[in-house]
């Protein structure tokens, strides 16, 4: 299926990490093409996460408009790093190494995503405006509480969260960078050994289970990967509201198929392109300082909204 | 065989099914019917392990449902549930090759392909095999999911108001495609149906239904009767017999 | 019922009057003539304001729900909130020197379009929906206050912004909150037309059949909503759901007549919000937590538990 396509998408995005090497270098091609790499790597990271989390999340929901941060995923990030640095207290938490920070939170976040979104998914998944309401009051939630615990924290523990929210594209280290790398790479296997699996749990619970799949184990072990693959491409850049809306969308007009073999890489090549090469756009051709997830939030928005108000009622 | 001892079940605190003692000899087909709310549907779906079971027991042949594997069941039992929302974009094939799935764990074999053939045959969707679902009209549809069903090639295979959509043509073929497979091939077919005529022209066993208790099980023909409609349905539709034919005239 | 409400809002009022950062007790009343002070210029004044706001925003968000003829949406969170936002916004960019009369006004107006604007998509959504209408509330709110947001950063207001933005009382002192007496005038007099909203909640056909002038009303209504609603968030800040999760709560309790539960949603949002208040002063006392936030994670919750818990009767 498509596999012209996909081999076209690869080709763009090939071409679009070698104009962000190399376009636009002066002096030491030595440092210039280190220094762009880490950010490159970083970028194909976050959108390789992003959007295999929002594929599979679809998956589970069985609809094509919801997604983890639609569903207050990345506010939760952040409500659990509030809660960390406010129960451990700022100093104990800045002095653990950057790599036990990252998954001391990301282990909460899991914890917290499976009992908040399993219990919420397996009462209601069917309703579809009641699961977005719920997780947009989730996401205004979580940055609620987040706000009251951080009026609470000391305001010097206050300065340590705002400080390690999240890396922006300019700050990523690489011990960090190494670890999301592994982490990534580990989820993104094992969402493509389930991926016929995944075909089975699209046809619908009903189906799923005749066939001989079991629904919420299936779910189970999605939620687990979202969570990881969030943690990722939250810690390496912040919230993305709507980053994997737009590129699975793009993505499901590009390959309209329901199979994850397909749907899996081609998101991941859209998702690819659109940071890659708009970041590129962005910084080389254009000399913006616009930051790239203004663009991508309002666009996703728009596509958000549309997507919303052209629902056939069922 | 089927074996129901002693099935209790409530839904949403409502009683939904009383005291279902229930044995299915194996071949044949059987009928469920009754009036809406009578629990067919529940009784269909505890069956095929739809919904967990409350209270008492299921046995299809020596699988216990509840305490069986999952897939080994898939390769013994199908249903075709009365809703489903299988995705718009795949085509016929496709939907029908999932038919397959219990076996091939998603690397399909030549002897699958050919299966996936045969099924598209027997229920004439081979000129449509390449069409998408969301073109086809309802009625192709259904055709598609019981082709599905057909696929999966189980010794049980249970229907829940399997001809909603269809027309007379693709009704009757239907029925006539479920007694071969029943006649010829030994299968057992358990099939939730609205029309009394057509449980009364196919159907080798029927079972009647009435708030969640059962309340008729025989031959088609000890069944139907005026009685039977008038104690089960409420209604004082008469039953006539042409021939060797039980017609109800609505 | 009634009785046991305004019971309550009485206790809660005369706690009010006595938390805070400086110690005020009731015999410091009689005998030390700057506890009187702090009294009449602090602490009645604000426990005043709390209380009209959280009756005035509960009212507004149940006329809403009558206009619109959906329970899930509110004021604050589905536009004229944001609107006003707006509206100080571009009064503090243009004419950074104008009355507070002049504030008002604007706000009001940009209050009264953004709901306009707001009652305008939900005539093209299908009504068969009530969680897509609620939906689109909160995302046309969203990104109206994205918009104040931008505008705030590009003119380096942002600060500001974030004030007006998460409301709270501790700058409510005699002389800066007087505007809310217009509120609860206005929220008074919503209550005189109780009826006519009960009927514009049955439907633009219900409501001409009995002989109603739809349009008026309904502008009457909106003109409402958006002078209590700026005027709050002009005095105060926006404080979220108030309007959204109090008519509910009322709603199960006492039932849908408008005229019989107007008072008593009233009385419970003032509550609401005053308790909301008093934690905020106690809970990291002396600091203060604003009730823009507590009221965030309050209403969220019991938006949560509106969604989600015992419904009512099939929705």
């Amino acid at each position: 299926m498509y596999p012209k396509r996909l081999w076209w998408l690869l080709a763009l995005l090939g071409l679009c990490i070698a104009l962000y090497l190399g376009l636009g270098a002066r002096g030491n091609w030595g440092f210039v093409l280190s220094f762009r790499a880490n950010k490159l790597i970083a970028l194909l990271l976050v959108a390789v996460s992003v959007s295999t989390a929002t594929v599979l999340f679809q998956t589970i929901t069985r609809n094509h408009i919801l997604t983890p941060s639609v569903m207050g995923f990345d506010a939760l990030y952040l409500l659990t790093l509030t809660v960390l640095i406010f129960v451990l207290g700022g100093q104990t938490f800045t002095q653990l190494p950057e790599i036990a920070q990252f998954l001391v939170n990301s282990l909460l976040l899991m914890g917290a995503a499976l009992a908040l979104f399993g219990t919420l998914l397996r009462r209601g998944g069917h309703d579809l405006f009641r699961m977005i309401l719920t997780g947009i009051i989730f996401a205004g939630l979580f940055r609620s509480v987040s706000s009251f615990l951080q009026r609470v924290i000391d305001p010097n523990e206050f300065m340590v969260v705002q400080a390690n929210a999240f890396a922006r594209f300019g700050r990523v280290d690489t011990p960090l960078l190494t670890l999301t790398a592994l982490l990534t790479g580990g989820a993104l296997i094992a969402a493509w050994r389930m991926r016929h699996r995944l075909d089975v749990l699209s046809l619908g619970d009903e189906s799923a289970v005749n066939l001989g799949e079991d629904p919420k184990r299936g779910m189970f072990q999605v939620l687990v990967l979202v969570s990881i693959l969030v943690s990722v491409s939250t810690a390496l850049v912040g919230p993305m509201a709507f980053l994997g809306l737009l590129v699975v969308s793009v993505a499901r007009q590009i390959t309209p198929v329901m199979f994850h073999s397909v749907m899996l890489p081609s998101a991941g090549l859209v998702s690819a392109i659109t940071l890659v090469g708009g970041q590129m756009v962005l910084e080389r051709a254009l000399r913006s300082s616009t930051p790239l997830v203004v663009i991508v939030d309002v666009l996703g928005g728009l596509i958000f909204l549309i997507l919303l108000l052209r629902r056939k009622p069922r | 065989m089927i074996t129901i001892r002693d099935l209790n079940h409530d839904r949403d605190g409502k009683p939904t099914l009383r005291e279902i003692d229930l044995t299915l000899q194996s071949g044949g087909i059987t009928a469920l019917i009754g009036p809406n709310g009578a629990g067919k549907s529940t009784l269909l779906s505890l069956i095929a392990r739809l919904i967990p079971l409350q209270h008492g027991q299921i046995m299809v042949d020596d699988l216990q449902i509840g305490a069986c594997a999952n897939d080994a069941l898939a390769r013994r039992l199908a249903i075709l549930p009365q809703t489903s929302d299988a995705a718009p974009l795949l085509t016929v094939r496709e939907l029908v090759s999932f038919g397959r799935y219990p076996y091939h764990k998603g690397r399909p074999t030549a002897e699958d392909r050919e299966k996936v053939e045969a099924a598209l045959a027997t229920f004439n969707l081979a000129p449509l095999a390449e069409r998408r679902l969301d073109t086809l009209s309802g009625g192709q549809r259904q055709r598609a999911q019981v082709a599905m069903t057909f696929a999966q090639e189980t010794d049980y295979i249970l229907l829940d108001e399997p001809l909603n959509n269809l027309d007379i043509a693709a009704s009757r073929g239907l029925m006539h495609t479920l007694q071969d497979l029943a006649r010829s091939h030994g299968r057992t077919i358990v099939i939730v149906l609205h029309d009394i005529n057509y449980a009364a022209a196919y159907a080798d066993q029927i079972v009647a239904m009435k708030d969640g208790r059962i309340t008729h099980h025989g031959a088609a023909r000890e069944v139907v009767t005026d009685a039977m409609l008038s104690e089960v349905y409420g209604t004082s539709a008469r039953v006539h017999r042409i021939g060797d034919t039980v017609v109800v005239a609505v | 019922m009634a009785l046991a409400l305004a019971c309550l809002l009485v206790i809660l009022s005369v706690a009010s009057l006595f938390v805070g950062v400086i110690d005020l007790s009731w015999a410091a009343l009689w005998s030390d003539p700057a506890a009187l002070e702090l009294l009449v210029v602090s602490r009645a004044p604000r426990t005043i304001a709390v209380v009209i706001s959280g009756g005035a925003l509960a009212v507004s968000g149940a006329i809403m729900q009558m206009l619109v003829r959906n329970r899930f949406v509110e004021p604050m969170t589905a536009g004229t909130g944001q609107g006003a936002a707006l509206g100080i916004l571009l009064v503090t960019l243009f004419a950074p020197g104008a009355s507070i009369f002049v504030k008002m006004v604007l706000a009001s107006l940009t209050a009264l379009a953004a709901g306009a604007g707001f009652l305008a998509i939900v005539q093209r959504l299908p009504p068969t929906q009530p969680l897509l209408v609620a939906l689109v509330g909160l995302i046309y709110g969203g990104i109206l206050g994205a918009a104040v947001t931008f505008i705030a950063y590009q003119a380096d207001l942002l600060q500001y912004v974030e004030i007006w933005m998460n409301g709270e009382f501790s700058g409510v002192l005699q002389g800066r909150y007087e505007l809310l007496w217009l509120v609860a005038l206005v929220a008074a007099l919503t209550y005189l037309a109780a009826d006519q909203f009960a009927i514009i909640g049955m439907g633009r056909t219900a409501s001409i059949n009995l002989g109603l002038n739809y349009g008026q009303t309904m502008v009457l209504g909106l003109l409402a909503i958006s002078i209590v609603t700026a005027l709050t968030v002009v005095t105060v800040g926006l404080i979220p759901f108030v309007g959204l999760v109090v008519p509910n709560i009322v709603a199960r309790l006492a039932g849908d007549n408008l005229r019989r539960s107007l008072p008593l949603t009233a009385m419970t949002g003032a509550g609401l919000v005053l308790l909301c208040d008093i934690l905020g002063r106690l809970i990291r006392y002396p600091y203060e937590i604003p009730v823009g936030t507590v009221f965030g994670v309050v209403g969220a919750l019991l938006f949560l538990w509106l969604l989600h818990g015992p419904k009512r009767h099939v929705s």
